[in-house]
């Protein structure tokens, strides 16, 4: 194996982009492995543990391009070298367009600016959204890797400014029916949303736009939010603008389940808010303070659609678009085949899936388990009953997020259907604003690949998929469902409702 | 005290995007007006300058 180190001095270019040129060069022949990213500290530890290590990495800076290749042949390598330039100049031609450079440059171009999206890395992201609130701006921080403190200190001082900071790790939120990060073309209509969790948040707004209604505004929290360590602070903000706009006349609380002491604050002021109020704490168990009385409960994301649109005087149906699809077909399980294996792209679609399956009676292992217990001895090897987050960060070291680029969920895929003992592979695919253009194409090759495995060797896997988008997203929802209708995948337009139908395929499998 | 009301969703928004130039293009094609700006790490991306030169300015 031949190793090369490319270093292009203050050359920078945003992480997706960067995605885009490696998966060009693991495209090329003789091409073993790639990396493309900039210097920064927490990159140069990637390529150490990649395996590549040299002066060139020791002295980049965050301003600098590495691009570090593996190839079978000097030759190989060098292909990348001289075609390195060309792929390289089509942004760089773009960037040098636009002349400003800051933050501070901005606001003076435009002084109305009201928000500002900020996806840099998480490093830097903290000082740039501070900035932002001292600027008056609110700030949408779809970055990660920031820490609890700076979070804590960013949201107090949108407190006092009176200011929203959704995120950081917020990979969504809908404003005036304008999609921030990833998320789907909805109308416009009187539900109002605060999610924890991007994915969530889609398949909620999702869910309310293909039942035919529509959603005042949805504001992503991130994660940690409703954490003790936060307290809620953007969720309190959210319930404020919501509850003093005209046009919600509903508002749904989605997330994991809080700490305790940020849910009694919760529960205090939901008590003051005039407007219907529907949480949803997917893996709650028991009892929650303040259910029943003070807000309605919902245990799914299907129930909180339910009984939102019931709340503004509507019908809910689930059957509405996009159809189901159901493939009636006979399945023929071996006998040793007994295990169901999930590859999810979507956070909440694995954590909601487990959920429901355990409150089925399943044991379900995963990289993203309800319990600790539960947790695979390591992402890539299934055991019994599993599923996998693929957005997991053990997978997305220099790699894009399986929203974005499926061929680790395709790898994934095969490995599952060479394991003699899987019965059934459960999927989501999720549509929208900056996700895919093509997700279903992206994995169909190995969805006949895996049955093609199973098939030579006497078996069949079944799968199974949820579709999270609606018809106004641009990968066009009915090719996409199409696409997975012709390779024999039995679909539903909610996780929920997939889970719930691979539920009775594993009962039936038991019993067989 | 009264502070004053945030009116996030009172106005149409306007958009200055630091960082994936995706984002930026998905909000102008919903017809949201963008500032985009041509981000670096500052300073070289060097952490304890960062920090520096914020406490300087």
């Amino acid at each position: 194996m031949f190793n090369d180190v490319i270093l292009r001095k203050n050359e920078y270019y945003d992480s997706v982009f960067l995605m885009s040129i490696n998966n060009k060069i693991m495209k090329e022949p003789g091409i073993i492995q790639s990396a493309v990213l900039m210097g920064s500290t927490a990159n140069k530890e990637v390529l150490k543990d990649l395996g590549f290590s040299n002066d060139l990495i020791d002295n980049a800076t965050a301003n600098d391009l590495i691009v570090a290749i593996a190839g079978d042949s000097p030759e190989a390598i060098n292909s990348i070298k001289e075609n390195l330039t060309a792929w390289l100049s089509n942004v760089k031609s773009n960037q040098a367009d636009i002349e400003i450079k800051s933050l501070k440059q901005a606001i003076e171009k435009n002084p109305s600016a009201n928000m500002v999206s900020i996806s840099i890395p998480g490093e830097f992201a903290a000082n740039e959204a501070r900035m932002s609130l001292t600027k008056g701006l609110n700030v949408f921080l779809f970055s990660d890797n920031v820490s609890i403190q700076d979070e804590l200190s960013l949201k107090q001082l949108a407190q006092q400014e009176n200011l929203l900071v959704m995120g950081p790790d917020c990979g969504s939120s809908i404003i005036i029916g304008i999609g921030l990060g990833f998320s789907n073309a909805v109308r416009q209509g009187s539900i109002g949303l605060i999610a924890a969790a991007g994915t969530g948040l889609q398949e909620f707004t999702c869910m309310v736009h293909n039942a035919g209604y529509g959603i005042s505004h949805a504001i992503g929290t991130g994660g940690r939010d409703l954490s003790d360590d936060i307290g809620g602070l953007t969720t309190l903000a959210a319930l404020d603008i919501l509850e003093k706009d005209e046009k919600t006349k509903v508002i749904v609380v989605l997330s994991k389940p809080p700490g305790k002491i940020t849910l009694h604050k919760l529960s205090e002021r939901m008590k003051t808010i005039t407007k219907p109020i529907i949480g949803c704490f997917i893996g709650a168990i028991g009892i929650i303070e303040g259910e029943g009385t003070i807000f309605r409960r919902a245990t799914i994301i299907n129930e909180a659609v339910h009984f939102a649109i019931d709340e503004i005087g509507g019908d809910f149906s689930e059957s509405k678009t996009p159809d189901v699809v159901l493939q009636n077909i006979e399945i023929h399980f071996s006998k040793n085949q007994k295990y169901l294996r999930g590859v999810f792209a979507g956070g909440t679609f694995c954590y909601q899936a487990q959920q429901i399956l355990t409150n089925a009676g399943f044991r379900i292992f995963s990289n993203a388990p309800l319990k600790k217990e539960d947790k695979l001895a390591h992402p890539d090897s299934s055991q019994s009953h599993t599923f996998v987050d693929m957005g997991d960060d053990f997978y997305m070291i220099g790699r894009p997020h399986p929203m974005i680029n499926g061929s680790q969920r395709a790898l994934r895929i095969i490995k599952e259907a060479k394991d003699p003992q899987v019965a059934i592979i459960l999927l989501d695919f999720i549509l929208g604003f900056n996700a895919s253009m093509d997700p279903v194409g992206e994995l169909v090759e190995a969805i006949l690949e895996a049955k093609h495995i199973a098939t030579a060797e006497g078996r069949q896997i079944e799968f199974i998929a949820s579709i999270c988008g609606t018809d106004g997203d641009p990968q066009e929802i009915d090719l996409q469902i199409k696409l997975l209708k012709d390779c024999g995948v039995t679909i539903f337009n909610s996780n929920a409702a997939a889970v719930l139908h691979t539920i009775q395929l594993l009962k039936e499998l038991n019993h067989g | 005290m009264d502070k004053k009301e945030n009116q996030i969703i009172n106005q149409p928004l306007i958009v200055i995007n630091l960082g994936l130039e995706d984002f930026a293009k998905n909000l102008e094609i919903q017809d949201v007006e963008v500032i985009r700006v041509n981000w670096k790490p500052p300073a070289g991306g060097d952490k304890q300058m960062i920090d520096l030169l914020d406490q300087l300015l």
